[in-house]
This record gives structure tokens, C-alpha cells and sequence, in this order.
């Protein structure tokens, strides 16, 4: 049996050096709902677990001077769901983070530990890539930063260098009249992986969307940012033609796998229609903004 | 019999026994005990769906440090084949010991090979996989088409079928009148096909088993399961030790549902236990619950339906396909006999044949076989009165069985309740209410056989003047508190001072599953025999202390009292005033019934499911349901209207999402909650009840079995829900998102729609 | 494998057990602990039998290392009632039926107790939502909702 070790760090500096020198060995425990899953399956069997969650950086939600937002890789779903500004701006954002799990997952999970799982199904992905975050990472060679929709290298890998760690979240301020959203196909209620996910983030201005941002995961080995769906989108009056166009790029950008939560033909007509969806209710709320 | 009226309790909503331990976490489940000095229990299973097994070499397992006992198939007691059955209720024991360790072959991905006893369940695990198996790997069938073709892999080569060999365990049939002549006279006949999927029971505590053996052989279980005896009579056949040596302590249960009436777990931990000299505990994971126990059947119908004009139905013939599993004994039983038992039908054919393939072996699950017959049988009977145009409840009352009508599998029918389930439905408000766009209403009926048979019941006065009953069957749904209410009522005393327990079975006479929809019927028959025994006592006790007869004393609200003032003038004497002087009087207070009881009759049930339907994404959302019942008595409504409750809710995930997914190397791809997706909680509405009390004339207080009649009708009546809300029918189960879209997006349905 | 010492509260009570360091806290609470009114019945967080409170925060403890529990306060089913009186809602479950063998009922009160913390006034959608992560199999959860639903109203009225 592999001797494991658990590690409590309370600076980020000291979480780097212990990860990198456990090398493959080494897993990073935020919430650990995933993690904690795949240990019991078997599935990963680490040497050293390295908990961030005593890193205050980790775990804070901090509002930036120019308006926007810096989440920490740890910060739970539920500590998102209670601040008291968050929502207000990033709701689409929110309420992907907020799908991931239960209630009880979600005073456990965190949108960094769904982003580094890698799995191009996790919730709160798409909502990040729509939402045009920034992530900010850091290593032994230090710190750097990079778009999150460049994290995921594949189902179950990233593109962190080895040693490297997930720190946080950035998310851009505000335009007047911006506003996000997320929708996912399940096939109940609650509790299930999306079968589709789809964010969509956009701005505006008298009417006419003059920014958009797409994001659709569950359909191809990782999530993807649908540029042609935003092109679509752009310009428009959010029109059925503009809807039409940006939902067929959208389910022209699928490449998924027939598997035991969804065909191939199913994901495809689903991502246009959450297109549809889901772009209606975050120009809903762009309105009010 | 005269059916109690006027009750106190009997009708109550109490509070049960065994409450306070299960909301405050005291409540010991099989899982939840341990004993000094024990070890693990693990099992290593097949990875292959059909596989020779040509040796297996323990030796790697058993030098690790921290290994106490390995067992095989070698160390189980072997009932050879061609020596013929050897039943055990329904279970035939050659089949029995070839399910809980594989003999000759693996016959499913997940068939135990062998298990280990270990320090920890680690080190367990390690020493599974030391363990070297040479498999001859051969080829599979799961799916009912594969496993029926003229060169599918046969299972069993010893089972022939129309002589040759075959994967066909089985045939049986009931049959009535002319079908031939009864289709002649039909105005329109329609013939449907219909495919379920296997679904699992889905109980959320897992298998578990916590066994000790002395060395002089006296064993104790302590494990979850539908029947404390089964348990003991199966662990006595597999592992040779006496029924008198093993005393089987029932565990609460945390749900069962026909699951855990057989055993998987406590022959393997007992041999392990008599092998390593310590107790030994097996708790299945989730995923092994999901591989290795039931599920039900998945299934392949046909059923035609003959009518007249104007609404009778002349002729019916259903044909039901059902996977047995790796060994036989599908519930071809509840399909075949189940499907058309609401309806009088003069002709009549009704078939079932039980399909041996490479999963694991069926379980029970909530009138095992009725709810896949009922869903083809229920679908036709909706298309026949669509085209009759008649409303489909008015179709169902033309053609009701009832008092005297004759069902194919034999009985000929007492009073019964199945009208007024149908009546109640159509006077009820969700049958009148408006429905929406793409919303839809279905209806559907099931019936259930029921179930007596042996129960045992002991009933003491303790010295302080309250009661302690004991009766012999693990309490799922609630029994416990309707046993209270009965002995309270009987006895004249508050329900709080009766309280209820379910003995080992070195404490309590025999006494069978939990199971049937059987145990308030059987138990408070027993516990009523008992409880009126005492009463006689005890009015005997009084008249011998006041002096006279014991026929002038009468037994009310918990007392003595002379009948009459002319019997003589005394102070009542309390159950507690009686007890106290038991040592004088004569001695303890107790009386024990031990019977095989009868007069289980039928259940029927009829059942209103509304669906909304997202026509983009293919999701059917039930919306409103309400199941009637005719329900005999409600002993304790709460715990009735549960049973209709959760078996609605089963009924719909089976419906919508439940489903075995297998690889293409014939292994369950979904063996946990998350794929598996039973319904959570907002994914369903309010399930309304509608009790109807027919009372079971052959009951003391009219109870007739409730658990398993509310799955039946379930699936069939969302069918018809979704039909009637987007104009399509759907001919296989689950109705999940992706099979509803390539539906509605069939060129024809688009059609139809424009 | 060094056993790991950890040092928590547990309703209430400071607690200290030892664990292996890839041990969940269910491990803990239902081993050493001898707590075993959380129940495991799947190990992946996906039935909610397990659930239990760290710092007010619902969790699924078969999801939680044991490691991490130390110098935090956890709340089990074992600490709902407050000695001889039942929390309203384990009364209300009595009451109106909402269990039924009673597995998954530890978890379905942990769980509703936390959600009627957060919010004294839930709709029946919002208790249906917070229970999504609570199977039960036997009641069809009607009247575990409707259970929920009255003890809110009944604990607001107070």
C-alpha cells in the first residue's frame, strides 16, 4: 500500500514546494469531490495531498478597484452563493458554480477543483469561459496568468506545468448593460453531469448586442469557446435569425461521443437549443443592468 | 369474522415504535455493529460476463500478512444439478449456491469467485487481488434477443428447452376460454410490442453482515435483510451448519423492496468467520450493489387486445419475455398472472418465458414481473379505447373485474375494490382538472396477488401492566406502528404502552419474508390471536377474583368489568391492576400464535399521472399524480399512503430514468447513484392518495397487502400521459430525454404536429 | 500507514480520535467515533446519508477527509436533539410519517435543519432543490417535504 501523507499549508509558497516535489504523486485537495471520489474508486492513488484551504488566498472572494472580481481556486459554492455582491454582477457565473453537486457538494466544491479536474462536463467551466476569466497560477518558476478556457488539455488534464497550482480566478468588471448565464441539460432535475452546458455572457447597447461570449462543454474532450456563436450574436438584436445562426455554430462546434448520458445527435440539437436558451435570459438580465 | 369498526387507534396516525431511534441516529443497521476482534470480509468478483473457470490458486492471498481465511466455491455445500431442485420458498438452492460463489463457470461481471477475511478491509482488498483465476473467457448474451437466438451462448448446458439446449429456464401460462373464437369476435384488435430495461431496487442501505462462529459452531448474524429466517435456513443450506446452531438477529433495514430476500453476503462471512475463528464483516460498496444484486428483469412483451364496438373486451393475449439472469427464475409469475387480472376477459392467453443471460441474477423487486406486464397490457388498453374513443377509465369500468369474476390464474374473485378504484379516479379533481400545452393526462391499473403464509407471534404482559409483542418480520415501511394500533385498539389501552420488537429467530417462532405485501396482513392475524388469548386470561383472572363467571366479566378500555351490574358490583380491574397480581393469579401473562395464514386477497390499484413535456430537450416532467387504492384497511393511513408514495415514485423513475446501461464487454457502465439516477426529490411532485377501504372480509380488521400493488400501474400511466400530451406513443422503457427527441423529431411526428 | 491525531468538536463536545490520513470523515465518525448515525450508502456523494454540518456548512462527510476536521466544529444527527427534547423537525418527521426504514433519514434532517438555518421561510421548490442531494427511496418524498414545510411554519409562529 502507497504511504500517503496530508499536508495543511498555510502559505502558498510552502503548498508549491511540497506539490512539486511529490511530483505525480501529489494531489491538490480543495473541496475534494472529486478527488475524494476517485480515491475511493481506486481510480487515483496519491502520495501526498496538499489541502489549501488554509491559504487565505485560496479562499477569498475579493472585488477588485475597477469593479471585477478575484475568486480563489478554493473558494466553496456556497461562500460564492453568500457574497454579497457576486451574484449581482456574474450571476451566470454563479449559477454554474452553484450546479456542481448537491447542496452538500456545494459546501465542499469550488470552481478551481472543477476546472482542474479537467472533466469537459464540469459546470461552472463553460460560465468561466463566457465569462472571460483569467486564471492565475502558480509554480515553482512563479506566478503567471492565462485564459481559463487554455486550462483544459483533454478529459481529466490540464495544462499547468508540472509543480503548478490553481491560485485563482479573475474576472473582468462590467460594462453597463452586461450580463451572463447558464443552462445545462440534465436528465433530472438536479444531481446529474451535464449532458450540455452552455454560458453565455454579453453586453447591450440599445438593444444591440455589441459583446458575447459563449462557452459549451459536455461535447468535445474539453469545454470550448464557440467564437462563431458570439460572432453571431454580435450585432444583432438578438434576433431569430442572429439566434439561429449562433445556435447552429454551436452545434456545428460539437464533436461529443455517444456515451451513457448522451448520444452524439441528442448533444448536438441540445447545445443549439440551450444557445437559445440560455442567451435569452442573460439578455434578460443584461437589461436591467 | 366481524370486521372492528368504531376504532381508537386502528386508523391513527401514531407515532411508530421505532421512530425515535431512526430520527435521532440510534437505529442499528446491519452496517452499524461490530464485535470484538473483528475482521473483513471481501469479495473478488468476475471481471468477465461468462468465463470457465479452470482454476483458482489462493496461495498469493493467504501468505499476506494480515489474511485470516480465503473461501471458494469449494468450501460452499454443492447441490448438484442433477439432483434435482431443493426449494427454498421460490429460490431453488442449486441456483442459490451457484449465485453467492460461481461453481463451474462466472456468469456475470461481478459473480463472486472468492472472498477473503482480512485485518482490515484494505489489506482484504490486496489479498482479492493475489488471487490468481484462470478463466476460460466464452461469449456472452445479455440482451433477451441475444440470449433466445439459435446460436446464443448457452448459460446452461444441462437446460434444455423444446429439447435441444437452451437459454429458456421456463414456461409458464394461464389460460382461459378460446382465444381463437374470442379474437373472431373482436370489431378491433390491436398488437403492440414493448421493451423494459432492468432497474435495480435501488435501496439506499447496502448489503452488510456482521457473523460470528464459536468454535462449537454456534453462529450469530447479524445482518439486513427481508427475513431473518431465509437468512438463517440459506446460510444453514450453503455452509452445512444446523438451523438450531445459527441465530439470525434481523438488523433494521434500510429498504429492500424485494432486494434482500435472498442472500448474497452471510454464507461467505460465515464460512470465513468458522474459518478464521473471528467475527467477520462484509459491507457491499455501492458499486458492488449495483453489479452483483438484482436488479429485476428487463423484459420483451407482446400483447393484443381484442373489443367489441362498444367496449367489452372479447379476447387478450400477452407473451412475456423476462431475463432471469445468470441463474433461472424470472418473475414470469407476477407478468403472466398480474397484466390482465383487472379486467373480466372471457379468452384469454397469457404467457411467460424466463430468460437465463449474463448479468447477475434477478432479485424481487415490488411485485416482481406485474409492473412489466401491467405497462404493455395497461399501453394497449389505451390504444384500444382511443380508437373506440371512449374515455380510458370509462373502458376500464365496462370490463372491471369483480365479485365472481374468474381470474385466468385461478381464483374466482370475493368482494373486491378494483371498481371503486376506477370511480374514485374519475370523480376525483385531478381527473377533471384542465390540462396545459404540451402537458398530458394518463391512467393506468395494476393488481397484485398479496400474500399470507406463515407468521409467529408472541404477546406478553409485562409485570407493570403494559405489552411487548414480538413478531418475526424485518419492519421496512412502518409495520411495527400498525401492529401497535392493532394491540393497543384490542387490548383497550394507549398505543404508547404496546411495544413492538422483531425477534431473532432463536426467539420467535418462523416466520416468512417480509415480503408479498404480506407482513401487516400475516402478523396481525397472529398478533390478534395472541392479544385475544390474553384477553381471555385476563377476564378469566378477574372473574376468579371476583368470584364468578368468567363469561359475566367483559374486557373494555383496558379493564375488567362485570357485563352487567347483575353480574355483580366490582371496581374494574386494569391491566395493570391484573399484572400486578399475575404471580398469585396464576403466573405470567402471555400468549404465542404461530399459523400459515390465508385469505390474502388481491390489491388493485388505479393511477392518474400528468406529464409536461420540453419538447427541444425531450424531458418529461410527471406534474401531478394521484394513486387509488383499494387498501382493505388503513391500520396506520400515514404508513399506507407511504407505500402508494414510494412506489409511485420507483414507478416513475422506472418510467423515465432508470435504467442498466451495459459496455460492450457486457459490464454494468452505471453501478452507482449518479448514472443510475433514481429520482431525487424535486424532481417529482406531491403524490396524492386516494385510499379506498374495501375491507378484506377474511380479516380480522379487513387489512389487505398495500406495498407492492402502487408500482404496477406506474409506467404504463405515464406512457399514456406522454402520448396523450405530444400524440406519440412510445413502446420502450426509460422514456429518457434522448429516446423522447429522436421521437418527436421523427419525420413523421413533426408531421403530424404541423 | 502512521496514524494521523486529530482534534475537532463534535456537537458541541472537543473530540480526539486517530485516523489513516486517506480516512473520510464518515470513516472517523462511524469508527473511532462510534457515531453511526451518519450512514454510507455510496461513498461518492451523490445519496447524502452521510451528511453532516462543519462550521454550519452542510457537507457530505464521506467527501471530507477525516484529516481535515481538525480544530473544526462538526454537527452530526447524534447532536439534533438537545438531550431529551427532539429538534422540531426530527418531532415533525414522527409526527407526519416522513421515514420510512429510516436509512436515509439521519441525513434528510441534518440536511433540512441547514437549509431552515439559511432560510426560517423555504417554498416547496426550495425544499425540494436543498433535498435533491438526499435520496430516499421509500417515501416518494412528499412527506418529508411536507415535513419540512410545517416545522418551518411552526418554528416561524414561535
Amino acid at each position: 500500500m502507497t504511504e500517503l501523507r496530508y499536508l495543511a499549508p498555510n502559505s502558498l509558497d510552502e503548498a508549491i514546494k511540497a506539490f512539486a516535489a511529490a511530483g505525480s504523486a501529489g494531489r491538490i485537495l480543495a473541496g475534494g469531490t472529486d478527488l475524494l471520489v476517485q480515491m475511493r474508486a481506486g481510480v487515483v492513488k496519491p502520495g501526498l495531498i496538499v489541502d489549501i484551504k488554509k491559504i487565505a488566498e485560496m479562499t477569498e472572494i475579493e472585488q477588485t478597484a475597477d469593479g471585477g472580481f478575484r475568486v480563489g481556486a478554493a473558494v466553496s459554492g456556497m461562500a460564492l452563493h453568500d457574497h454579497a455582491s457576486f451574484g449581482k454582477v456574474w450571476p451566470g457565473v454563479l449559477e454554474a458554480v452553484n450546479l456542481i453537486g448537491s447542496k452538500q457538494v456545494q459546501g465542499r466544491a469550488s470552481a478551481g477543483g472543477n476546472l482542474c479536474n479537467g472533466s469537459p462536463a464540469g459546470d461552472s467551466v463553460p460560465a468561466m469561459v463566457a465569462a472571460g476569466a483569467i486564471v492565475t497560477v502558480q509554480g515553482p518558476d512563479g506566478r503567471r496568468e492565462m485564459p481559463v478556457e487554455q486550462v483544459p488539455a483533454g478529459p481529466g488534464r490540464t495544462n499547468f506545468k508540472p509543480g503548478e497550482i490553481l491560485v485563482s480566478f479573475t474576472l473582468p468588471p462590467r460594462p453597463k448593460g452586461s450580463s451572463d448565464a447558464y443552462l445545462r441539460m440534465i436528465p433530472r432535475t438536479e444531481m446529474d453531469i451535464a449532458v450540455v452546458g452552455l454560458g453565455v455572457s454579453l453586453t447591450l447597447k440599445d438593444g444591440v448586442c455589441t459583446a458575447a461570449r459563449v462557452g459549451l462543454g459536455a461535447v468535445a474532450p474539453t469545454v470550448l469557446l464557440v467564437e462563431a456563436a458570439a460572432k453571431a450574436l454580435i450585432g444583432s438584436k438578438l434576433d431569430e435569425a442572429a439566434l439561429n445562426a449562433a445556435a447552429a455554430a454551436c452545434s456545428a462546434a460539437c464533436r461529443p461521443i455517444d456515451d451513457k448520458r448522451g448520444t452524439i445527435a441528442y448533444r448536438t440539437k441540445v447545445a443549439g437549443v440551450l444557445l437559445k436558451r440560455t442567451t435569452a435570459i442573460a439578455a434578460q438580465r443584461a437589461k436591467g443592468n | 369474522m366481524t370486521v372492528v369498526t368504531n376504532n381508537k387507534w386502528i386508523g391513527q396516525r401514531t407515532i411508530r415504535p421505532d421512530g425515535m431511534d431512526k430520527v435521532t441516529g440510534r437505529a442499528q443497521f446491519a452496517a452499524d455493529t461490530n464485535m470484538p476482534g473483528m475482521i473483513w470480509g471481501k469479495v473478488l468478483r468476475s471481471p468477465h460476463a461468462h468465463a470457465r473457470i479452470k482454476s483458482i490458486n489462493t496461495a498469493k492471498a493467504e501468505a499476506l500478512p494480515g489474511v485470516k481465511a480465503v473461501v471458494t466455491a469449494r468450501d460452499i455445500v454443492d447441490f448438484p444439478i442433477e439432483k434435482g431442485a431443493v426449494m427454498l420458498g421460490i429460490q431453488d438452492m442449486r441456483w442459490m449456491c451457484r449465485n453467492v460463489m460461481a461453481r463451474e463457470k462466472a456468469l456475470f461481471p461481478g459473480h463472486p469467485i472468492a472472498a477473503v477475511a482480512a485485518t482490515s478491509e484494505a489489506i482484504a482488498a490486496e489479498a482479492c487481488n493475489l488471487i490468481e483465476v484462470d478463466y476460460e473467457v466464452l461469449p456472452f448474451a445479455i440482451e433477451i434477443e441475444d440470449a433466445i437466438k439459435s446460436d446464443a451462448p448457452i448459460l446452461h448446458e444441462f437446460n434444455k428447452f423444446e429439447g435441444k439446449p437452451s437459454n429458456i429456464a421456463g414456461r409458464i401460462e394461464h389460460k382461459k376460454g378460446d382465444l381463437a373464437e374470442g379474437f373472431k369476435k373482436a370489431d378491433i384488435v390491436i398488437e403492440r410490442s414493448f421493451t423494459t430495461r432492468p432497474v435495480h431496487q435501488g435501496y439506499i442501505e447496502p448489503h452488510a453482515c456482521l457473523i460470528s462462529v464459536a468454535p462449537d459452531g454456534k453462529t450469530t448474524i447479524w445482518s439486513s435483510s427481508q427475513g431473518q429466517f431465509m437468512v438463517r435456513a440459506m446460510t444453514a443450506h450453503l455452509t452445512g451448519i444446523p438451523q438450531s446452531d445459527i441465530r439470525a438477529i434481523p438488523a433494521e433495514i434500510g429498504g429492500g423492496f424485494g432486494g434482500k430476500t435472498i442472500v448474497y453476503l452471510e454464507p461467505l462471512a460465515t464460512l470465513l468467520a468458522k474459518k478464521s475463528g473471528r467475527p467477520v464483516k462484509m459491507v457491499m460498496t455501492r458499486e458492488e450493489v449495483m453489479r452483483a444484486t438484482g436488479p429485476t428483469s428487463g423484459s420483451k412483451s407482446t400483447v393484443k387486445i381484442g373489443a367489441t364496438k362498444d367496449g367489452k373486451i372479447v379476447a387478450a393475449h400477452g407473451t412475456f419475455y423476462l431475463q432471469a439472469g445468470a441463474l433461472p427464475g424470472s418473475p414470469i409469475r407476477g407478468a403472466v398472472g398480474c397484466s390482465f387480472t383487472p379486467y373480466d376477459i372471457p379468452n384469454l392467453l397469457s404467457e411467460g418465458y424466463d430468460v437465463c443471460s449474463n448479468r447477475s441474477k434477478v432479485a424481487a423487486y415490488r411485485a416482481p414481473g406485474a409492473p412489466i406486464g401491467a405497462y404493455a397490457v395497461e399501453c394497449v388498453l389505451d390504444e384500444v379505447a382511443e380508437v373506440l374513443k371512449m374515455d380510458p377509465l370509462d373502458f376500464r369500468l365496462k370490463n372491471a373485474a369483480k365479485e365472481g369474476t374468474k381470474a385466468a390464474h385461478g381464483p374466482t374473485f370475493p368482494r373486491i375494490g378494483y371498481i371503486e378504484t376506477v370511480e374514485a379516479a374519475k370523480a376525483s379533481d385531478h381527473y377533471k382538472a384542465p390540462l396545459g400545452k404540451l402537458q398530458g393526462r394518463g391512467v393506468a391499473s395494476g393488481f397484485w396477488f398479496n400474500a399470507g403464509g406463515e407468521s409467529s407471534a408472541q404477546v406478553n404482559i409485562t409485570e407493570d401492566g403494559n405489552v411487548v409483542v414480538t413478531t418475526g418480520h424485518p419492519d421496512i415501511g412502518g409495520s411495527r406502528a400498525g401492529i401497535a394500533n392493532i394491540c393497543a385498539e384490542l387490548l383497550g389501552i394507549d398505543y404508547r404502552r404496546v411495544s413492538v420488537i422483531i425477534g431473532d429467530t432463536q426467539t420467535i417462532g418462523f416466520s416468512n419474508l417480509t415480503g408479498g405485501s404480506r407482513v401487516l396482513f400475516a402478523s396481525s392475524i397472529v398478533v390478534t390471536q395472541s392479544t385475544e388469548q390474553i384477553i381471555k386470561t385476563l377476564r378469566e383472572r378477574a372473574a376468579k377474583i371476583w368470584e364468578i363467571d368468567p363469561e359475566a366479566v367483559k374486557w373494555e378500555d383496558g379493564a375488567a368489568h362485570p357485563v352487567s351490574p347483575n353480574a355483580g358490583q366490582f371496581p374494574p380491574l386494569t391491566l395493570k391492576d391484573l399484572a400486578e397480581k399475575a404471580p398469585a393469579m396464576g403466573g405470567p401473562i402471555g400468549a404465542g400464535v404461530q399459523l400459515n395464514t390465508t385469505g390474502a386477497d388481491g390489491g388493485f390499484g388505479t393511477h392518474i399521472c400528468d406529464v409536461e413535456v420540453d419538447v427541444d430537450l425531450g424531458i418529461a416532467r410527471v406534474t401531478r399524480y394521484t394513486a387509488v387504492q383499494d387498501v382493505g384497511r388503513a391500520i396506520h393511513p400515514g404508513y399506507v399512503e407511504g407505500q402508494l408514495q414510494g412506489g409511485v415514485a420507483q414507478g416513475i423513475g422506472w418510467a423515465l430514468n432508470e435504467e442498466y446501461i451495459y459496455t460492450k464487454e457486457g459490464k454494468v457502465d452505471n453501478p452507482g447513484f449518479l448514472d443510475y439516477r433514481m429520482p431525487v426529490c424535486s424532481d417529482l411532485p406531491m403524490i396524492d392518495c386516494i385510499m379506498v377501504e374495501v375491507p378484506n372480509p377474511k380479516h380480522p380488521q379487513g387489512v389487505k397487502g398495500v406495498g407492492e400493488v402502487p408500482l404496477v400501474p406506474v409506467m404504463a400511466a405515464v406512457a399514456n400521459a406522454i402520448y396523450n400530451a405530444l400524440g406519440k406513443r412510445f413502446y420502450a422503457l426509460p422514456m429518457s430525454p434522448p429516446k423522447v427527441l429522436e421521437v418527436i423529431d421523427a419525420p413523421e411526428t413533426r408531421q403530424a404536429a404541423e | 500507514m502512521a496514524k494521523v491525531h486529530v482534534s475537532t468538536t463534535i456537537n458541541g463536545e472537543p473530540s480526539e480520535f486517530l485516523c489513516e490520513p486517506n480516512d473520510t470523515m464518515l470513516d472517523a465518525l462511524r469508527g473511532p467515533l462510534g457515531l453511526t448515525g451518519s450512514k454510507e450508502g455510496c461513498a461518492s456523494g451523490d445519496c447524502g446519508a452521510c451528511s453532516i454540518t462543519v462550521d454550519d456548512n452542510l457537507i457530505c462527510s464521506c467527501l471530507m477527509l477525516a484529516v481535515e476536521s481538525e480544530g473544526h466544529e462538526l454537527r452530526t444527527i447524534e447532536g439534533m436533539a438537545q438531550g431529551e427534547k427532539l429538534h422540531p423537525l426530527q418531532q415533525k418527521f414522527l409526527e407526519m410519517a416522513a421515514l420510512q426504514c429510516g436509512i436515509c433519514t439521519s441525513g434528510m434532517l441534518v440536511a433540512s435543519d441547514a437549509l431552515l438555518k439559511r432560510n426560517p421561510k423555504p417554498s416547496e421548490e426550495e425544499v425540494r432543490f436543498w433535498l435533491a442531494g438526499n435520496l430516499c427511496r421509500c417515501t416518494g418524498y412528499d412527506k418529508i417535504v411536507r415535513a419540512v414545510m410545517d416545522t418551518a411554519a411552526e418554528m416561524r409562529a414561535q
